[in-house]
């Protein structure tokens, strides 16, 4: 008898749950079915005055400080305005008084959750305007910073969006996980948010002895806690009733909007900048680009999810391929001499000097380099007039396109189903505010 | 599940198959400072446009091409529904202003082509002569995500996209009146003096902060407390 009603609740849960027949969003509370009439329009007298809801800025579930403005018709959203701005700090204007190495530690505070992806793409970036081309080692050291923070990114959406959505388990299980990440890099770079792992032409150091160990301790037992999270969550009732046929973006709607990394994916949209335009010899791994075919919340989860199975593909692999070498490149237009050569010989001295001092100086030029951050294009655009310090320093923020097109989606879904919508986008406010 | 040739593990259907058969992208190495390949979109766009379209120049591998300033709006929907051009995605819309105070403040937007794998950067001139009105046409028609964008822009610069739906600031507050912060002439540290900044953002009220508009479409005006109510129609609306 048990079983009959467990299975029955279920079915519920998921045969009310989707869209309809003419494309429009359908729910019906769990166990509520035939009680309550589907059609409003059946019931004229309820339809009462539109009510004004604020969400945020202060409020768990937005992650961080988005303020959303909801016009309700009962418990469905009819508009949407969102508020963003509360943490602007203006990274890009402070970018344009700090010389190219200065402005490493604030790509940290932009997007919090992946610090060493920024690290990275700043450098490369920058790396490009001054013509440098960086080492095999430091390559591969990148892909492994950029692999580890797109673990931590959607290890943190799966946790936060779990708690945003009810579960409570798989949030401890991904912040265990996202701990062990934390402390490979503090072992690497000595912080573990803001890393500031990179240099123009190098890293901040090379990876310590015994560390590639620990690492291929973590690619062992990691997908375990993948496997786990997917027994609790990808057929779990509730889970599905609360994901699928949310937010819904057509492909030629995510283009359209600019979405980019799983969102655009998960539209069905095959766009991966690792894939279409490579950097860090990314072509050279064998990793797969999942594609999702809904649009939906569902689809995005199961796009991220499978991109952390990817992550770890990728890092097997860089690991296998880590060649011995210098980590920074031999140009002393970028690089500190060796501290030991600085404080003994006049000539690295006065090099030291005039570097820490001065800043390199990168020939005039513009120049925008897009990687796959874990929220999707993230880019950034450099103006030089060939003085120290870049006339221009724009973020590409992904999560404040992404976020953009959150009126589209949550328009026509139930209130709480708001919050699932917002988690799915994956923002980080201080990318989206900088 | 199966893959195609470049390792998406592409499901049921796809919209877009990036790239031409045989075409495998790589990182690109040793790039040239200036010359290079020159996107052939900017022959394609020559032919259709003629003289709207300024020089081109081919910088660190990334082309750009300068547009008339007025016909920009064109240029890109052009751009956008050509099939031959196909650049279906907007990356980005932002300004530059030179140190050099005579050269011109520079819009530039970033477009890229999925689907030719094809990255161009359009750049319109607003000479600051005091004549030129700071305004380029809005491409939000084309694209729905210039929208964010172009009001970043506007709210950084303050530069008028012409046929944005809701032009207003984005990351700096709606009452924001120290001007706009990425222009060379606003410093760093703000225009207002510390004690200024300070004594507005202690008059400020960060309870009535709902515009006017979010107001309306509610009409929940009626519905605020009776001191708020008060306070809005005093006319102060937000911390003024």
């Amino acid at each position: 008898m048990a079983t009959a009603t467990d299975k029955r609740t279920i079915e519920v849960a998921l045969s009310t749950t989707g869209l309809s027949a003419d494309g429009k969003p359908q729910r019906i509370p769990l166990g509520a079915e035939g009680l309550i009439s589907a059609n409003p329009a059946m019931e004229p007298e309820l339809e009462g005055e539109h009510m004004l809801i604020n969400i945020g800025p202060q409020h768990p579930a937005t992650h961080g400080v988005l303020r959303l403005v909801l016009e309700l018709d009962g418990e469905t959203v009819v508009r949407c305005i969102p508020h963003v701005g509360y943490l602007h700090c203006g990274f890009e204007k402070i970018g344009e008084y700090r010389q190219y190495n200065q402005i490493i530690p604030w790509t940290d505070r932009e997007d919090y959750l992946n610090s060493m992806g920024n690290n990275v793409a700043y450098a490369l970036g920058a790396e490009r305007l001054f013509g440098i081309e960086i080492t095999e080692r430091c390559t591969v050291l990148r892909v492994i910073a950029m692999e580890l923070s797109r673990i931590i990114s959607h290890l943190v959406w799966l946790g936060t969006t779990c708690i945003d959505i009810g579960a409570f388990t798989p949030f401890l299980w991904s912040f265990q996980e996202r701990e062990n990440v934390y402390n490979l890099l503090e072992r690497w770079t000595g912080a573990r948010l803001t890393t500031s792992g990179t240099r123009v032409g190098g890293m901040i150091a090379d990876v310590p002895a015994g560390w590639t160990d620990q690492l291929r301790h973590f690619i062992d037992t990691f997908p375990k806690t993948l496997d786990e999270c997917e027994r609790m969550l990808n057929k779990n009732a509730i889970w599905v009733g609360r994901t699928v046929g949310l937010g819904v973006m057509t492909p030629e709607e995510a283009l359209n909007y600019g979405l980019s990394g799983p969102m655009l994916r998960a539209s069905g949209v095959a766009y991966d900048v690792r894939k279409d335009f490579p950097y860090l010899d990314y072509e050279t791994y064998d990793f797969d680009v999942p594609v999702g075919t809904n649009g939906d919340v569902y689809d995005r989860f199961l796009v991220r999810q499978e991109e952390l199975r990817q992550s770890v593909r990728i890092l097997d692999q860089a690991l296998k391929r880590l060649p011995e070498g210098p980590v920074d490149v031999d140009d002393p237009r970028v690089i500190l001499p060796p501290k030991h050569k600085a404080t003994s010989e006049m000539e690295s001295m006065i090099h030291h000097f005039k570097l820490v001092m001065e800043g390199p100086r990168p020939p005039i030029g513009e120049v925008y380099v897009p990687i796959e951050s874990p929220k999707g294009e993230k880019g950034y655009y450099f103006v030089s007039d060939g003085t120290a310090k870049p006339v221009r320093w724009r973020i590409r923020p992904p999560s404040f396109v992404n976020l953009s097109a959150i009126p589209k989606m949550v328009e026509g879904h139930l209130l709480s189903d708001v919050i699932a919508i917002n988690a799915s986008i994956d923002i980080v406010m201080g990318e989206i505010d900088r | 599940m199966s893959k195609d040739k470049l390792g998406y593990a592409a499901p049921a259907f796809q919209i877009v198959m990036p790239g031409q058969p045989g075409d495998t992208p790589a990182t690109p190495k040793h790039i040239a400072h200036r010359g290079g390949t020159m996107n052939p979109s900017v022959d394609a766009l020559r032919a259709q446009f003629g003289s709207v379209i300024g020089r081109a120049e081919v910088m660190w591998g990334d082309t750009t091409v300068f547009v008339e300033r007025t016909k920009v709006g064109t240029v890109c929907a052009w751009l956008q529904s050509e099939a031959s051009q196909s650049y279906e995605y907007l990356v980005d819309v932002t300004a530059v202003e030179h140190r050099d105070a005579m050269r011109p403040i520079e819009v530039v937007w970033h477009i890229r082509s999925i689907k030719f794998r094809r990255f161009l950067r359009i750049k319109a001139e607003i000479a600051k002569d005091g004549k030129t009105p700071l305004a380029v046409p809005s491409v939000w028609g084309v694209w729905k995500g210039a929208d964010w964008l172009e009001r970043e822009c506007f709210d950084m610069f303050g530069i008028g996209f012409e046929g944005h739906p809701d032009l207003r600031r984005i990351l700096m507050w709606e009452q924001y009146k120290e001007g706009f912060p990425l222009r060379k002439d606003f410093p760093m540290r703000g225009r207002f003096s510390r004690s200024e900044q300070l004594k507005q953002a202690l008059a400020a009220n960060p309870e009535a902060r709902y515009s006017m508009e979010e107001l309306s479409i509610a009409d929940a005006f009626e519905d605020l407390p009776t001191d708020m109510r008060h306070r809005l129609t005093g006319g102060e609306k937000t911390g003024e």
